[in-house]
């Protein structure tokens, strides 16, 4: 990797300021960025960790909503999130044991890789990111592969999930690297079901609308309407665009059935 | 009750202490003082003429030593091949110049074009980004039948064509064969892909060369699996430095699987930028790199036909593979699809004649050479395939197809060269239906339907042919090595003993297995016994490891060296009991007078060696040391029979693996669990291979299976518990041991059974699909069910 500046501030506001360099970069867990730079595919001038600030850790329920913050570790959700049990389980089938040590949810939503599984939780949740800066509705947040609504050095401090009826993720793994090949998050809501799919989009995560109305007038698998449209899904080495619309419909109706 | 001790015990590995403790020493432990470090620049596109490489701007930044490019090496030889194949019309292949840096053109993707050597690695690497290329490219030829279609682009442009060799085996059988054919009842016909793999050792590859200035020594510490042989290669071929000059040491080795065999550029460039700076150079290889510059394996695509007789029985094999050599010809390439391929066509079955072709082409890719197994499973993968297809259409049962036309008696000459000495192919295939549970299977099927899931049974038999090999064979076939292997047995004064073996370990437990062998013969605790090997300086020329041939070979030349002492010793203690040599036996390390109560302990005898006062020096020199040299008579045979089960969802297309059994003739075996160990890991690889691995490149000659993220190694939670026999046993007849080779018949055995039962588990279901390609991934099945 190419030399940079560390900063490990204590404080959001710290943080803000440090990353007000031109360059400077937000580090999470790492665990894109690290290797991203190992490869030296980037080279930010400086590093500002979010591990250090203590306000932007941890998970906390009230009443119908669970709230996490930005820079918690998946292996502290899985273990914490048990108001929300499909949102605990997404995070607990994140990579391995090391990767859930150190990768955050803010780190993950600010990167969307359009195969990460977060995305498809905030999405299908109807969650709401809190920045530094302001509250921005998940529906607005994601816009594309690789790209959100965040400014340059604005930090995710935490993520409010409204608690659903019920919800389910499935997630149909890629053979080589375990992120989504496609992923599935469905969650009812009193006023209506959520699908938000991962892994399958050449526009990241979306929302599977077709599905949501007709699960929102009945509930079942076989409410599930066939596959959408192969067009404008990823085609690659591990799965034809076919193949993936494929697999949404199937995991769709397996996350329904899931949520019993 | 279990042998504690000796053949046939089961010892836990002793080298598992430091590997599994972080105590290992391996290359990249291993720093020289003063030493500087090199980065390669490896070329991005596939096929390119070098116009100019710029080192100027580079050459000045920080900490930069010398960059060295092509034009440094013009005067060095090129990375040799050590295998000469002769094609069907008698002309020896085309073999195309590989010089160390790329002179000319790059010719695939990771092919190394300047090589930049600092005081660090980052500044290595950061003046390798200064400096300025001007490649104009080439189109790239990456389909192998494209590459020797009329007007293709040429790899090398000296020679006439993108075609190696055109092999026929036998040809003189290709008459009789087409005969056969047009005769036959039933004809099945296959085609096939054996899909490229990367090895992957969890070691990537590293080279340290020193140069000593005072007295004109050179030392490389590689990542190899026969330092011997890389001395030999790089210091005749490449670097003109006499085997006195030269020490090769290759340390704790993590995993060779093949691709630690050949000899590679980096070695003999780190030897020769040492001598050229006066400094030590290292390079370890990133993952990115191994992925781009280790010999890849596989990559042959074959049509095989079967053909029958009314009663069922085979009358003739014919295939017809185009193999992937890559953009150069690595060391064993040219053996792999041929001799390791051909000769093993008969598989278990008397089929009595027999036609194979081989067409070895070039084209823009990293270079394939021998990976586990090395063109005996994809000669199993086709065989047995095309029996399980021909059982299809047929109707008939697939294990009584095989059973029906086992050979059966032995020694057997094949219609492809080789004789079996020894073999039960019955016995095996009732070795697997014991532990396979085959009549439980419809239970099972039902039970995996009730659940919505399909679910497969797959069988089959291999063959192989290791312990490789006999010198004067392979020296008729093309080979430009022996294939012996050598031990020195060093005994000391005080009883224990020192085996210098050129048999290298890399993860095979040759530290725990081969002390086995030699406290049987002596009759002394293993503990009294080391195992040194991996460094030239101190064992004698040996071969190396590789084709399952350790135990057979290393093995065996340590048995004949045992036996040197053995003798010698007995003459000794035969002078210190004052008896007849004739009449001394050694037993639990004890030599004893026949028909007396006089004896005399090892520990005596080996001290009375080096302190010769009471010493028959008029007859015997005093010492106790002896080398042997083996080379043995013929490969060995090891077989057997395979099943695996799978359960198959047909929503998806993913497979599991829900049982794999595995019963395998081994001959006599020394250490149960480590044969144990060598099968597992061998299936393991090939569910790897049948399930997941693939090396893919797109039409530019882009490596798209370039990281872990895409190349799909198995992990333990994507293989099963495995049940594994090996109590058929057929000892080899003409090693001293009676041992056969283990190591990669996991590897062998394994692609078919999974394909079988893939197969199997899609016409269970009412999809009539009768082949698919490796790795059965989860797309490809569901594609294969939805077409």
């Amino acid at each position: 990797m190419y030399n940079f500046d560390f900063e490990k501030p204590s404080s959001v506001a710290d943080a803000v300021a440090a990353l007000a360099d031109e360059d400077a970069q937000a580090l999470g867990g790492g665990q894109t960025l690290i290797p991203t730079l190992k490869q030296r595919l980037a080279s930010p001038s400086k590093l500002v960790s979010l591990t250090g600030i203590a306000d932007i850790q941890g998970v906390s329920s009230d009443g119908g909503q669970v709230s996490i913050g930005g820079a918690t570790c998946h292996a502290d959700v899985a273990a914490n999130a048990g108001a929300y049990p499909a949102l605990a389980a997404l995070a607990g089938n994140i990579g391995d044991p090391a990767v859930r040590a150190r990768g955050t949810i803010g780190g993950s939503l600010g990167n969307n890789d359009p195969s990460a599984c977060y995305p498809a939780a905030a999405l299908g949740s109807g969650a709401t990111l809190v920045t530094n800066a302001r509250e921005i509705a998940a529906d607005d947040y994601f816009q594309g592969m690789f790209t959100t609504a965040l400014d340059d050095g604005e930090i995710i401090t935490a993520v409010n999930f409204p608690v659903p009826e019920a919800a389910n993720y499935q997630k149909f793994e890629q053979p080589a690297s375990r992120f989504a090949l496609v992923g599935v998050f469905v969650a009812k809501y009193a006023d209506g079901v959520r699908v938000a799919v991962t892994g399958a989009s050449e526009e990241g995560v979306f929302r599977w609308s077709a599905a949501e109305d007709a699960l929102s007038g009945d509930f079942s698998a076989d409410a599930v309407p066939a596959a959408p449209d192969a067009e404008g899904m990823i085609g690659d080495m591990h799965g034809t665009s076919a193949y993936r619309a494929h697999l949404v419909a199937v995991l769709t109706k397996r996350a329904v059935a899931a949520c019993g | 009750m279990p042998k504690d001790h000796g053949i046939g015990a089961s010892p836990k590995r002793r080298e598992d202490i430091r590997f599994l403790t972080g105590t290992g020493n391996y290359t990249d432990d291993i720093n020289a003082h003063g030493q500087a470090y090199v980065h390669f620049l490896r070329s991005d596109v596939a096929h390119g003429k070098i116009n100019g490489v710029d080192t100027a701007a580079a050459a000045a930044m920080p900490g930069v030593v010398r960059i060295f490019t092509g034009a440094d090496f013009e005067g060095v030889g090129g990375i040799p091949c050590g295998w000469q194949v002769t094609d069907r019309h008698g002309e020896p292949m085309q073999e195309p110049a590989h010089p160390v840096l790329a002179q000319g053109k790059v010719r695939h993707v990771g092919d190394p074009i300047a090589a930049v050597v600092a005081d660090t690695y980052e500044q290595a690497r950061d003046a390798a980004e200064a400096i300025e290329l001007d490649i104009e490219d080439l189109p790239a030829v990456v389909d192998m039948k494209a590459a020797v279609a009329e007007g293709a682009t040429k790899v090398h442009d000296d020679l006439n064509s993108n075609l190696c060799y055109d092999w026929g085996f036998v040809e003189e059988n290709k008459d009789a064969v087409e005969e056969a054919i047009q005769s036959a009842a039933h004809v099945t016909t296959l085609e096939l892909v054996n899909n490229r793999l990367i090895a992957n050792p969890m070691e990537p590859r590293v080279a340290i060369g020193e140069y000593n200035r005072a007295t004109d020594d050179s030392t490389l510490y590689t990542t190899s699996q026969n330092p011997h042989v890389i001395r030999l290669l790089m210091g005749a071929f490449v670097l003109g430095i006499p085997e006195h000059k030269l020490r090769v040491v290759a340390p704790d080795v993590g995993g060779g699987f093949g691709t630690k065999i050949f000899h590679y550029a980096e070695e003999a460039f780190c030897t020769f930028a040492a001598k050229a700076i006066n400094r030590p150079v290292k390079w370890t290889s990133s993952r990115s790199e191994a992925f781009m510059s280790d010999a890849h394996g596989r990559d042959h695509v074959t049509k095989i036909e079967l053909a029958l007789d009314a009663d069922n029985n085979f009358t003739a094999v014919r295939t017809e593979t185009y193999a992937n050599m890559g953009a150069y010809l690595s060391t064993f390439a040219p053996s792999v699809p041929t001799w390791l391929h051909g000769t093993l066509m008969a598989g278990n079955y008397k089929t009595p004649v027999i036609y194979v072709n081989v067409k070895a082409v070039f084209t823009n890719t990293v270079p394939v050479d021998a990976y586990r197994g090395a063109g005996r499973p994809e000669a199993t993968f086709q065989l047995e395939r095309v029996i399980d297809k021909a059982a299809r259409e047929l109707g008939v049962d697939p294990i009584a197809l095989r059973r029906q036309n086992f050979i059966t008696e032995f020694p057997y000459a094949t219609p492809v060269a080789v004789e079996y000495d020894t073999g039960d192919y019955h016995g095996t295939m009732d070795a697997l239906e014991g532990i396979a549970d085959l009549s439980g299977f419809d239970a099972r099927r039902k039970a995996s339907e009730a659940k919505g899931k399909l679910r497969g049974l797959g069988v089959n038999c291999y063959i192989e042919a290791c312990g490789i090999a006999p010198s004067n064979l392979v020296g008729q076939l093309g080979a430009r090595a022996g294939l012996y292997e050598s031990a020195t047995v060093r005994v000391n004064a005080t009883g224990g003993l020192v085996v210098m073996t050129g048999s290298h370990s890399h993860g095979q437990g040759h530290e725990t297995a081969f002390p086995q062998v030699i406290a049987e013969m002596i009759g002394i605790d293993e503990s009294m016994i080391e195992i040194v090997h991996g460094d030239t300086a101190k064992s004698p020329m040996g071969m190396g490891t590789y084709g399952s041939r350790s135990l057979a070979v290393g093995g065996s030349a340590m048995v004949r060296a045992t036996e040197k002492i053995i003798n010698k010793a007995k003459k000794i203690a035969a002078h210190l009991m004052e008896a007849s040599e004739g009449d001394i036996e050694l037993k639990d390390g004890q030599f004893s007078v026949a028909g007396t109560d006089k004896s005399v302990a090892w520990g005596d005898v080996t001290l009375a060696a080096y302190v010769p006062h009471n010493y028959p020096l008029e007859d015997i020199e005093p010492g106790l040391e002896e080398t042997a040299f083996y080379d043995p008579a013929n490969f060995t045979y090891p077989s057997g029979a395979y099943a695996c089960e799978v359960e198959l969802d047909p929503e998806t297309g993913k497979v599991t693996i829900e049982r794999f059994s595995a019963a395998d003739d081994f001959g006599n075996i020394v250490n149960p669990m480590i044969v144990d160990g060598q099968v597992h890991g061998g299936i393991g690889q090939g569910i790897g291979q049948a399930l997941m691995e693939g090396c893919v490149y797109d039409e530019n000659g882009q490596l798209l299976s370039a990281s872990y993220m895409d190349y799909a190694m198995p992990r333990a939670d994507d293989v099963p518990f495995y049940a594994v026999d090996h109590s058929s046993q057929t000892p080899c007849t003409h090693n001293p041991l009676g041992v056969k080779g283990c190591g990669e018949a996991g590897a062998i055995g394994s692609p078919p059974a999974v394909v079988n039962a893939v197969v199997d588990a899609m016409q269970s279901g009412g999809h009539k699909v009768d082949h698919i390609d490796m790795p059965a991934s989860p797309s490809r099945v569901w594609a294969a069910m939805n077409k």
